[in-house]
């Protein structure tokens, strides 16, 4: 690992100084010079693997700002502190009551001892964990611009296959993300330009030919926190995880859903997908098949075709076309028979 | 669950705790990397990531600028030692330093040494080389391997075995199936790293590192340091898993151990994850094509076993499994062969039960195909074909409880309330799956030696260079020292680990127990004879007792008539303040030789396929139930039940906890591990925990080992047979087998996953 400056800001605005001072415009939040880290179960691993190489570290678990580790529930939404732990989110009684999906999605990701540790921003920015990007001897494009993908003609049964390019085709392993992306949040950020709100499903982009951008987000810009607006019918929402192993493993595929039901029938539905695709994945075609629908067997099949209708499978990946598909027909009709 | 301290029931010891269970949750139990070293240094090992081609530069100028760097050991700086040996103790031919050649992925091609990890590792990270790069052949099907006959290229596989005519009896049989089976790549992983700490005393070279083999070690790295054997000491007081990952040395420790004398002080090399997948051995790829030819009543004529295997291009490891497959059932005919298939790889090495784990699947699942082609019960299926003698040599089993083994398992798993028919099972949205399978070990044994020391204050210390990996055989050494010489477990010291001690075999091969259980009651008995003598002698304070009729218990001598006397006042009387004994070990058939390759670190293995009289084998059998979510097709086992035999069971405690871990191992064989190679470069894709997979504890529910009581004398003077890889024996097969009832999909390649269920 390389040496690197190490530093405790203790407030939201010394930190945005702070990394103000040692990126410039251009620089990408994963690429910058000066990196914030929270958790640190991600960046930190990075960083041995020699994926990563900040010179400068800013930890922002000193931030004395209140709010950046408070839940707050109101009839107006939730808003999570950018620096609660995953483990606190998931365990908070009223998001559990209210947002199943959310608490869910936490509840099912990494371990214990990780969810006790990674904060809920760092969380969502969390890079992917596609085996060539791991390992500095591939040839990854978002590593290093330019070099190749590995991936893509290789060992490639974790790949996405949704919102590929020709230059990536990583998935975003996050399960957290598709609840938020699923329930319309924002979020709220702070840089050296002023504070501003971006709607989650604008955070991350897409590979296309510049797979080494992920996010939104200037270089010196941070989460400060996640706001979900209030979805009284949430409450009939569901995290399905589909995976290897029973626990401690990445979804091969997972379906965030929350279903508004008129006696049988659907008035509206919140559809995301993960394990599936680039980015944090809204499945609106899927929720505009279902609108006004008898949710059966057959309407969420005729969905899960409509989410599916542009996907691009890959040699060792191909299964999870039918995989996703059907994890979504289980995650709708599981939901549906909710008691809420 | 069923209770970790399991009562013991006839033939088998008490369940003692392990006598460093304490040392071992507290974190005091010292592991090689982890004992203490003065002005150390730190070595991080820089390696290839081309599979086959040449070194034609390295550029070193980056990692040299690295503040802290001491020194860079490189090609040219290993010219003065030897090439390292495949066998025995010598994990590959490959002298990594040596040649520019590469010849797999991950090959090391330095080794950064600074004043600290951090900074070895970011110089190590930092040395580039320049390759001419050739095409590598990554496995099975790549253009370029080579296939030979693994017949004859490993003592350990000296032939295919062979009896009858297959080939008419299989022409002739009623009912046939003929189908093929393929196991993946698979490493140890050890949660313990692999690690090299290397020092010198004058001419004296101590190495602590993880190792099955001390004794092995020690006259390998004297070899190829061209040092005097009793130079090198080789201490690794624990093992933190093993799995015969540590069974044989790998080059890096000489390269260590050049480090430390250049530098003049002593140098820690601990590999990350990543680099043990290419640094050390793993579990070859194989590939199976099996015939089964049997009446309609169900006896098996004619069976026949191909295998295939992945190995290196310079050194013929065989996996080999046929010697036990081609016993397993009374045959009438049997037909064997195993070709090794040479790639650019690594050299493959011994992994749990290295033979029988991928032949046993194979030759289980295709038994549950049979079964289902003959409408038959797979149990019944079994008994049926039960021999009375195995069918190569028509020797009879010293010892055979395979059919109490089912018996137990079906009772205690239920299998009467399984409905056979395919997918008939269902709890809701989850079909229910259940199967079974045979599991087989060799029961082997080798020379041993071991020393043992009683004192008047009734102390105990019991030396063997035996390995604590885990197995608790530092727990049964104590139990037969106890148990022999009369004085409670705690009044019992043991210690293992180490060159200096007397020599001990390999710890693999599950011969340990037995082995160093038979060593230790030799030297015990050694001491009985004497405190004996001692005692009835004249002047003794037991004069005129018989002295074969004496028992020692509770730190006393006692006659058979009642009379008896503390060991201490027997000590008095002959005048002397210790009795120490050093009991060297042979197996029954053992050469004339068998103790001498001891000392030079060789283990001779009797038992198994080799001996005369009989052939000697463990026995279980294992229930699974599977659950398969009828949309998302994910795999889960709810329960297992296993029932084993294995002679005489020395603690049933460490006993319940070998087949336990190797059971969950086994449904990680099946459902989850697999090193993934791209077939390109023929390199490995998912070098680290979070994309090879292992069972975790949500994965593993109910579990239950039952211990089915058995007696074998013929085996060893313990009456031991090892059990420590019996467990994930088979394992496999029975997932694959209730997969099958619960989808009606015979899956073949290992592991079974989702990909192979959705389509």
């Amino acid at each position: 690992m390389r040496p690197f400056i190490y530093e405790r800001p203790t407030d939201v605005s010394a930190a945005v100084a702070i990394a103000s001072r040692f990126t410039t415009e251009d620089d990408h939040p994963t690429r910058a010079n000066a990196q914030f880290i929270a958790g640190g179960t991600n960046l930190a691993d990075y960083m041995k693997l020699g994926v990563a190489a900040p010179n400068r570290l800013l930890d922002l678990n000193r931030l004395e700002e209140p709010a950046l580790r408070q839940i707050r529930v109101t009839d107006d939404g939730v808003r999570f502190g950018a620096l609660v732990r995953m483990g606190e989110a998931a365990d908070h009684g009223e998001v559990k009551r209210r947002y199943p999906v959310i608490a869910d999605s936490l509840r099912l990701a990494a371990s214990g001892q990780i969810r006790n540790m990674a904060s809920l921003a760092g969380n969502m920015l969390q890079r992917t964990r596609c085996e060539y990007f791991r390992e500095p001897s591939w040839a990854c494009n978002k590593r290093v611009p330019g070099s190749g993908c590995a991936a893509m003609e290789g060992f490639n049964r974790q790949h996405a296959v949704l919102g590929a390019s020709d230059a990536c085709i990583a998935t975003y392993h996050g399960d957290f993300a598709q609840a938020l992306i699923a329930l319309d949040a924002v979020i709220r950020a702070e840089g050296s330009r002023g504070a501003r709100e971006i709607p989650f499903a604008r955070l991350h982009r897409l590979p296309r030919d510049t797979p080494h951008i992920e996010t939104d987000l200037a270089a010196d810009e941070i989460i400060t926190a996640i706001e979900v607006p209030a979805l009284p019918w949430a409450r009939r929402s569901r995290y399905l995880k589909i995976r290897d192993r029973e626990s401690y493993a990445f979804a091969l595929a997972s379906a965030a859903v929350a279903l508004d039901l008129d006696g049988d029938s659907v008035r509206e539905a919140r559809i995301a997908l993960g394990g599936l695709a680039t980015v944090p994945w809204r499945a609106g075609e899927a929720e505009a098949a279902l609108q006004g629908k008898k949710l059966d067997e057959a309407s969420a099949g005729a969905a899960a075709d409509a989410a599916f209708a542009g996907a691009e499978p890959r040699q060792h990946n191909a299964f999870k076309v039918e995989l996703g598909k059907r994890t979504l027909v289980r995650a709708l009709l599981e939901t549906r028979d909710m008691k809420v | 669950m069923d209770p970790a301290a399991p009562k013991p029931k006839e033939n088998m010891g008490e369940p003692l705790p392990r006598v460093d269970a304490r040392l071992k949750v507290t974190g005091q139990a010292a592991y090689p990397a982890d004992l203490p070293t003065a002005n150390l240094a730190y070595g991080a090992l820089a390696t290839s990531s081309i599979a086959k081609g040449r070194v034609t530069k390295l550029h070193l100028d980056d990692a040299r600028s690295v503040p802290g760097l001491l020194d860079i050991v490189t090609y040219g700086d290993m010219d003065k030692v030897e090439k390292p040996k495949f066998g025995n103790a010598g994990a590959t031919s490959i002298g990594p330093l040596h040649d520019r050649t590469i010849f797999h992925d991950g090959q090391i091609i330095a080794l950064a040494v600074a004043e600290t990890f951090e900074a070895a590792e970011e110089a190590a990270q930092l040395i580039r080389a320049d390759y001419e790069e050739e095409k590598p052949s990554a496995s099975f099907d790549s253009p370029g391997t080579k296939t030979i006959p693994a017949a004859g290229k490993s003592p350990l596989f000296k032939e295919d075995v062979k009896a009858g005519d297959f080939d008419a009896a299989y022409a002739a049989a009623a009912v046939r199936i003929d189908a093929r089976y393929s196991t993946p790549t698979q490493h140890h992983n050890p949660i313990e790293l692999f690690s090299t700490t290397a020092f010198w005393q004058g001419d004296q070279l101590i190495v602590h590192e993880p190792s099955q083999n001390v004794t092995g070690w020690k006259a390998e790295l004297a070899r190829e340091l061209k040092i005097d054997p009793p130079n090198v000491r080789i201490v690794s007081p624990f093992i933190g898993g093993a799995f015969g990952s540590k069974g044989p040395m790998t080059p890096r420790t000489a390269i260590v151990a050049v480090a430390a004398k250049r530098l003049g002080r002593p140098v820690r090399c601990v590999t990350s994850r990543m680099q043990a997948f290419g640094t050390q051995t793993y579990r070859a790829e194989t590939r199976h094509r099996i015939r089964i030819g049997a009446g309609k009543d169900g006896r098996i004529t004619a069976f026949a076993h191909e295998g295939w295997e992945v190995t290196s291009r310079p050194d013929p490891y065989v996996v080999g499994g046929t010697s036990a497959t081609g016993r397993m059932y009374d045959y009438g005919s049997v037909l064997t062969h195993v070709s090794l298939v040479q790639a650019d790889r690594n050299t493959p090495g011994y992994m749990r039960s290295p033979p029988e784990t991928p032949y046993v699947y194979a030759l289980e699942n295709a038994m549950d195909e049979m079964a289902v082609a003959l409408g038959m019960d797979p149990v019944e299926f079994r008994r049926i074909n039960e021999p009375k003698a195995e069918p190569i040599g028509k020797k009879p089993f010293s010892s055979r409880s395979l059919i109490q083994c089912y018996e137990q398992a079906a009772n205690a798993f239920g299998w009467a309330k399984r409905d056979p028919k395919v997918g008939a099972m269902r709890d809701g949205d989850w079909l229910i799956g259940m199967g079974c399978a045979t599991a087989i070990y060799p029961t082997a044994v080798a020379p041993c030696a071991a020393r043992v020391r009683l004192t008047s204050d009734g102390d105990v210390r019991v030396q063997c260079g035996s390995h604590e990996i885990g197995t608790g055989v530092r727990t049964v050494a104590a139990q037969m020292a106890s148990e022999r010489l009369g004085v409670p477990i705690d009044k019992v010291t043991v210690e293992m680990g180490d060159s200096s001690l007397p020599p001990a075999p390999v710890s693999g091969g599950s011969i340990s127990t037995a082995s160093v259980c038979s060593a230790v009651l030799k030297a015990c008995d050694a001491i009985r004879a004497k405190l004996s003598a001692g005692a009835t002698a004249e002047g003794g304070p037991l004069a005129g007792s018989h002295n074969e009729e004496l028992d020692l218990d509770g730190g006393k001598i006692a006659a058979r008539g009642g009379a008896s006397a503390k060991i201490e006042d027997v000590f008095k009387a002959m005048q002397i303040g210790a009795i120490e004994e050093y009991a060297e070990f042979a197996p029954k058939g053992a050469t004339p030789e068998a103790v001498k390759k001891l000392y030079a670190g060789q283990s001779e293995f009797h038992g198994g396929d080799q001996d005369e009289d009989s052939v000697k084998y463990a026995f279980g059998a294992e229930f699974v139930e599977v659950r398969i979510n009828s949309y998302t097709r994910e795999i889960r086992v709810p329960r297992i039940v296993g029932a084993f035999a294995a002679g005489r069971i020395m603690n049933t405690r460490t006993a319940r906890s070998q087949l336990m871990g190797g059971m969950i191992w086994g449904i990680g064989q099946a459902l989850h591990e697999a090193t993934e190679v791209d077939r390109r470069y023929a390199r490995y894709v998912n070098r680290d925990l979070q994309d090879y997979l292992v069972p975790v504890n949500a994965d593993t529910r109910d579990l239950q080992v039952i211990l089915v009581p058995e007696v074998d004398h013929a085996v060893n003077p313990a009456g031991v047979k090892g059990l420590g890889e019996l467990g994930n024996v088979g394992t496999a097969a029975a997932v694959a087998s209730a997969v099958y009832h619960a989808t009606g999909k015979r899956i073949r390649d290992l592991p079974i996953r989702i990909d192979q269920l959705i389509a």
